[in-house]
């Protein structure tokens, strides 16, 4: 489903991915951990076509199209999901207004009828209880006000509202409490089939035990360091991420 | 020093406009409203238009006011107001009192009143100004002082017509009631120089709209005082709508006294016109009043549009929220000179002030400048001011969403006018307005629209 290949960026300049190889494929679940600054949140914004970054080599495949070359609402509207880790409060506009619009924009690619405010709401409240969300949010301005738990909830909620077939979790897990951290496991998990793939980039192994990964990838230094089963997680958790570092510089030349 | 023997080309028109005007007055002008008349010009003659050099006039320069000759044409009729124009201009199929004015003169074969509470008035105020004098006397010109005020004396002296509104003591007027002003050119430079006096008694209760549109795009030059007297608990909600026409020129004071524990909304929305100039200036002057200042200015091509607005802060507990908005578009230019003074007496003040822009293109052009003077020394003062584009973060967030980049802006930018058109209170006003500015504002931006695949 997703192929990067040997894939390089830069924010203003300044070299964050260093050649990333990765292949999702359909129906699996993987985690990509790795200590701050790796360039975890780069790769997660670069694929949902942030424009600030700076892709400077390599590609990236997503069902066999290239998916560099599209818009981040191309991108969204080929069923490309990211979850913020940072959710963006947009004042004025509401929750509802917001997830109808881009509900739409994706039936609309489709070639779907849109759907009408009776419908809308109708699905809206069925996804709702799967993410235990206060409804009252649903009449707020976007993440405006909303405590950091309700912004990530908002984007779990947005997931599964929106149905993706890629979804990418950038840190959704950090800074939330054991009930929503279940919360979210409980979307993703809903998500879980044969058609879909998720991407999970978190700095801990504690959402990992509700979420159990098929693959485990440690990023180091815009590259990945290391890849591989659950186990490879548990072990980072019990030997923290300098190991990474001591295990792979044991394993390359020193000239590298 | 300058030289105010030295008449110059500018004053002369309108002096010699004046003179035209005085010779032909009914009665040859000799009502008690003559001796203000007269000075009004008087005063304007010393004062002059004023220029870039004055602080107040920085940013707007009036020159196409002073030179142009702008004739007063007063009609009763206007082949240009269709009912179709009617009918959007008054919102209709909104019911309620309809003032209608052409070039400043009241029209009654235009307008359409309804039946409103006992003992309220609402008409002509030149028909009032001799049956109404007692009334009128002790506010009319006394709000609006013309000291340093070159447009307002020059109102003063060209007063003829206008609204005049009288909620007497413990009257609630539900529906509101629209004051519409029509210029209409045909091919003549015009001006007309409307004043408004809307008197509310002790705990009374009145909306009024009053706004202006163009029926061409001739020049023509509005310049409009209106006097608001909120009585002691008195609650009035003033909306401004200008949709002038192209060639337009409007410069207009609303002066409010609000009285103790008294309420004025004021909602100033300017869309149309080639330059606007407003002085909004309320004194809270009892105890516990309150006043809510809202502005928008949507702008585009090279409208300019300045607004000045004085909030005066004479006694204690009073409270005041303003908040101006921008978004300009093309060439256009906005100013926003905001000033809350808060008075040695005026303790427990509670004054927050807020302006903000939306530049949606490199040559749009905004000066801010909020200021807060404050006297006393128990008081809850802010104020706030922004000038930026649209967020890249919220474009982002919404694209990645599915939503394309036309669609993405325009959701932005109608969330950032919704907050000012939302405190509307006037409900087919409000409607009627987003409909119009969200046209507007997506139109502007077809060039971005989404294409999708």
């Amino acid at each position: 489903m997703l192929e990067i290949r040997n894939l390089h960026a830069k924010v203003n300049g300044k070299a964050i991915l260093n050649g990333i190889d990765l292949k999702v494929h359909a129906g699996e679940v993987h985690a990509i951990m790795g200590p701050n600054g790796s360039g975890k949140s780069t790769l997660a914004h670069v694929l949902a076509g942030r424009e600030t970054y700076e892709v400077s080599e390599g590609e990236v495949l997503y069902n066999g199209k290239n998916l560099l070359d599209l818009s981040p609402e191309d991108r969204a509207r080929e069923g490309v999901f990211l979850a913020f880790q940072y959710p963006v409060e947009i004042p004025g506009v509401s929750n509802m207004y917001f997830l109808k619009a881009a509900v739409n924009a994706l039936r609309k690619h489709r070639g779907e009828p849109e759907l009408d405010a009776l419908e809308f709401l109708t699905m809206v409240k069925e996804r709702m209880k799967l993410i235990e969300m206060d409804h009252n949010l649903l009449n707020r301005s976007v993440n405006e006000g909303f405590s950091g738990g309700e912004k990530k909830r908002n984007e779990i909620f947005q997931m599964a509202v929106l149905d993706p077939k890629l979804a990418i979790l950038d840190e959704t897990d950090s800074g939330l409490d054991i009930d929503a951290l279940k919360v979210v496991a409980n979307g993703v998990n809903a998500l879980r089939g044969p058609g879909r793939a998720v991407v999970v980039i978190t700095h801990y192994q504690r959402l990992l035990n509700y979420i159990v990964p098929d693959r485990v990838h440690v990023l180091s230094e815009g590259r990945i360091a290391m890849s591989g089963d659950k186990g490879l997680a548990l072990k980072l958790e019990e030997k923290g991420y300098a190991w990474i570092g001591a295990a792979e510089g044991a394993a390359r030349p020193a000239t590298a | 020093m300058p030289t105010t023997s030295r008449k110059k080309h500018g004053e002369n028109l309108y002096l010699a406009a004046y003179a035209r005007f005085a010779r032909d007055l009914p009665g040859n002008g000799r009502s008690w409203i003559g001796a203000m008349r007269q000075e009004g010009i008087e005063r304007f003659e010393s004062l002059g238009f004023p220029s870039t050099r004055d602080e107040a006039w920085r940013y707007t320069n009036v020159a196409p006011i002073a030179t142009t000759p702008f004739a007063l044409k007063p009609e009763a009729r206007a082949d240009a107001l269709t009912p179709d124009l009617f009918e959007q201009l008054a919102f209709e199929p909104w019911e309620c009192t309809h003032l209608v004015f052409i070039n400043g003169r009241f029209s009654p074969e235009l307008s359409r009143t309804r039946a409103l509470p006992r003992g309220v008035e609402v008409g002509s105020l030149d028909e009032a100004l001799d049956s109404r004098r007692e009334l009128i006397e002790p506010h009319l010109g006394r709000l609006a002082g013309m000291e340093g005020q070159a447009f307002t004396a020059l109102n003063a002296a060209f007063l003829r017509d206008g609204a005049f509104i009288h909620v007497p003591k413990g009257v609630v007027v539900d529906e509101p009631v629209h004051l519409l002003f029509v210029s209409s050119t045909n091919g003549t430079a015009v001006m007309s120089h409307p004043r408004n006096l809307i008197v509310v008694g002790e705990g009374s209760q009145v909306t009024v709209l009053e706004s202006y549109a163009g029926l061409d795009a001739g020049a023509s030059f509005t310049n409009v005082v209106t006097e608001i007297a909120a009585g002691d608990g008195a609650v009035v909600d003033h909306t401004l709508l200008q949709r002038d026409g192209e060639g337009a020129y409007h410069v207009g004071t609303v002066q409010a006294r609000v009285g103790r524990g008294s309420s004025l909304s004021s909602h100033v929305i300017s869309i149309g016109g080639a330059l606007i100039r407003n002085d909004i200036n309320v004194v809270l002057d009892g105890e516990g009043a309150d006043c809510t200042l809202n502005g928008l200015y949507v702008t585009h091509g090279t409208q300019h549009v300045d607004n000045h607005t004085v909030i005066d802060h004479a006694r204690p507990h009073g409270t005041s929220r303003e908040l101006y908005k921008g978004v300009l578009e093309g060439r256009s230019r906005g100013i926003f000179d905001g000033t809350v003074i808060v008075r040695p007496d005026a303790q427990k003040t509670d004054a927050r002030q807020v302006n903000r822009n939306l530049l949606l293109s490199d040559d749009a052009l905004v000066d801010s400048k909020p200021t807060l003077l404050i006297r006393a020394d128990d008081v809850k003062c802010s104020h706030a001011a922004t000038i930026g584009q649209l967020e890249e973060d919220a474009l982002f967030y919404l694209r990645s969403r599915g939503i394309g980049s036309g669609m993405a802006r325009n959701i932005l930018i109608q969330a950032f006018v919704s907050e000012i058109l939302g405190r509307i209170r006037i409900e087919p006003v409000r409607t009627g307005l987003e409909c119009l500015l969200y046209t507007r504002l997506h139109d502007g931006h077809r060039r971005d629209t989404e294409v999708t695949p």
